[in-house]
């Protein structure tokens, strides 16, 4: 159930419900901001700040494609061996190697691309639901780095200053990693929002049938998905070499589960159709600050994990009662049409 | 039409079995006759304590896929179960209590996913990565990044040995017995065809008369109890309980279920073709391990069988297809 082509009282509601899923997040940061600093002043000072946002910029990009492909009904496990082969890709390219950063930010998208084009044909074309083809291609991509890296490893010491620069440097105060991600962020939510392109994501997500009959190039759009996803962690891959410098085989490992997470969490439904990139924006900051906080209040860094495990449940268990009280209302006022 | 779809559908289902057990047989040859040590009685042991975990818990994985639901938290809860039977016996609790406790838990465990999945509707997908995350987290918080070993020897010894003097591990009986039980229930009995009629279309499986979130529960349970099984048996095997015990085999888990020619949609699917997909699955493994191929690369096989068994029917169908 989209907003996609329903009349427009309809439409504002649901996006009513769509902003309360968000600021539901927002609520969650604000109460856990506030009550790990009191316990700790030091939790807002500035460099845990930064460190945080340097974190979230690379989840966030990560989730962002994630969003775009969970949207229109289809899921993408590989990005985080997409992310390992993309980082190790980038790091041999500049190893003792000083080009600049910009050829860095273009091949890692590009591996992305290609891995992502791979999972949307294997997916549209060969007629396999993408949570089996991304499964696969989550071991063979990260198979093919291992056998490429095998057991080396990229220092910071062998990689171009000016590409470290990157990764930690900051315009006006704001990390270049986050000004890039917010600029992916950005881009992504308005075409989403606002373009037809981005409506027919979540017409497909709502009914792949009806999406095919009303005229949508559904092939087209499920392989462009992947590919915005897969292109997106190869661009994160570049930004993880960035902001750590030391790159092997393994970069990236289980990252898919965070992404899968952030998204869920961030009010996108599994199920197609709904949510938005905005979200997982958030949903991402949320994880990320949930680990900043467990450090500084002291409590056991093994809490983090289960922690995301809850959320996920609260997450989907909240957007289940919201999603029935909006049929519910919708029924209400359609009945007098249908 | 649709009577003739299903039909095409149904022999190609059958045709695919017959061909992963096919399959199956002609790498188990072509490794014996090529990769040294293979063939041997002291290798056979190594293999079949390797598919160990994988073999059980795809047995009911194999059911939950069929009513078209997917259980992702198994290898947490191997995990899981791992983590606070090193717990407990830290505790110097005796071992006959312990793991009646761990199998306990791991039911307990599937039936949380089950509440979630029948009782509140939501996708299975979702809530088990979910509880993927909570209950590999609660690994974590139960054991923190310790191991506890020193488990009483006789019973690590019975995990690891044969019986008698023969060259067969005594753990193939657990396998056994339950790909039998598993065997019969799918194939022999009501509850096996309530499961294929759920998987097919749920309404119509309502309206004849069965429960489908019942059935699903259970499930889930069993599912769960067999992965808490799984956790005792992975940490006698290496007489090591560790929180990321097991970490990540749900999808190798998945990968052979569907090897096994049970489709993702559900309401098809058959239990020899599974068993057969875990052997092929693991003997390819041990091959390539004992050729000296590294572990990491032999992700690059189970990928790649993972996406053929799933694209290699679709692609033969759609030949056919062109064909007529």
């Amino acid at each position: 159930m989209t907003a996609v082509g329903l009349p427009a009282p309809r439409r504002s509601s649901l996006d009513v419900v769509l902003r309360a899923r968000e600021l539901g997040i927002v609520l969650a940061l604000a109460v856990l901001v506030a009550v790990t600093t009191i316990s700790n002043p030091r939790f807002l000072s500035g460099q845990s700040i930064r460190d945080i946002l340097l974190n979230t910029a690379i989840l966030a990009v990560l989730a962002v494609g994630q969003a775009v492909v969970v949207i229109t009904r289809n899921i993408d496990l590989s990005v985080g061996s997409v992310l390992g082969l993309s980082a190790f890709t980038v790091g041999t390219l500049l190893q003792n190697n000083n080009l600049p950063v910009i050829l860095a930010l273009l091949v890692g998208a590009g591996v992305g691309v290609v891995c992502g084009a791979l999972n949307g044909v294997l997916v549209r074309y060969g007629n396999v639901p993408a949570l089996v083809v991304t499964l696969g291609t989550l071991y063979v991509v990260r198979g093919v780095t291992y056998f490429w890296a095998g057991g080396s490893q990229i220092n910071a010491d062998e990689l171009p200053s000016g590409f470290l620069n990157f990764g930690n440097a900051t315009l006006i105060g704001i990390p270049y990693l986050v000004l890039l991600a917010v600029l992916v962020l950005v881009v992504t939510g308005v075409v989403l929002r606002s373009y037809r392109m981005g409506r027919e994501l979540y017409a497909m997500g709502s009914s792949p049938q009806a999406a095919r009959l009303a005229g949508i190039p559904v092939a087209r759009r499920t392989i462009g998905a992947f590919v915005v996803s897969g292109g997106l962690a190869g661009l994160a891959g570049v930004l993880f070499a960035a902001r750590f410098g030391t790159i092997d085989a393994a970069a990236g490992t289980g990252y898919e589960l965070n992404v899968v997470a952030a998204v869920v969490v961030g009010g996108v439904a599994v199920f197609g159709g709904s949510g938005s990139v905005w979200g997982a924006a958030l949903g991402a900051l949320l994880l990320t600050t949930i680990g900043s906080a467990l450090a500084v209040l002291e409590i056991n860094q093994f809490w983090q994990q289960a922690i995301v495990g809850a959320l996920i449940l609260l997450a989907i268990g909240a957007d289940r009662l919201v999603a029935a009280r909006v049929a519910a209302s919708l029924k209400k006022r359609g009945s007098h049409v249908s | 039409m649709s009577a003739e779809l299903t039909a095409t559908r149904a022999s190609r289902f059958a045709n695919w079995n017959v061909a992963i057990i096919a399959i199956t047989v002609v790498v188990l040859i072509v490794a014996a006759a090529t990769v040294d040590n293979f063939g041997t009685s002291e290798n056979f042991g190594f293999l079949v304590l390797d598919v160990l975990p994988i073999a059980i818990i795809a047995l009911p994985m194999t059911l939950v896929i069929v009513t078209g639901e997917i259980d992702l938290s198994v290898a947490s809860t191997l995990g899981l179960s791992s983590a606070v039977m090193g717990y407990l016996w830290n505790q110097n609790q005796p071992i006959e209590t312990i793991i009646p406790l761990c199998l306990l838990l791991g039911a307990v465990l599937g039936a949380v996913n089950g509440f979630f999945v029948t009782v509140l509707g939501l996708p299975s997908l979702a809530v088990t990565i979910g509880t993927l995350a909570l209950y590999r987290g609660l690994a974590f918080v139960v054991l923190g990044d310790s191991a506890v070993a020193d488990f009483p020897p006789s019973y690590t010894a019975w995990v690891t040995g044969t019986i008698g003097s023969t060259p067969i591990p005594n753990v193939l009986i657990i396998i056994v017995v339950l790909a039998i039980v598993f065997g019969v229930i799918l194939h022999a009995t009501p509850i096996g065809r309530a499961v294929f009629a759920v998987g097919a279309s749920e309404q119509a499986a309502r309206f004849a008369g069965v429960r489908p979130g019942r059935l699903k529960f259970w499930l889930y349970v069993a599912s769960g109890l067999v992965s808490g099984l799984a956790g005792v048996l992975w940490t006698l095997r290496y007489s090591s309980a560790r929180a990321d015990n097991g970490a990540g085999l749900e999808l190798a888990v998945v990968a052979a279920v569907l090897l096994g020619g049970v489709s993702i949609f559900g309401g098809k699917g058959a239990l020899p073709g599974v068993i057969a997909g875990v052997v092929l699955l693991g003997s390819l493994q041990n091959a390539l391990r004992l050729s000296d191929v590294s572990n990491e690369a032999l992700n690059v096989v189970t990928g790649v069988l993972l996406i053929a068994s799933v694209l290699g029917p679709n692609l033969a169908n759609r030949l056919k297809g062109w064909k007529q």
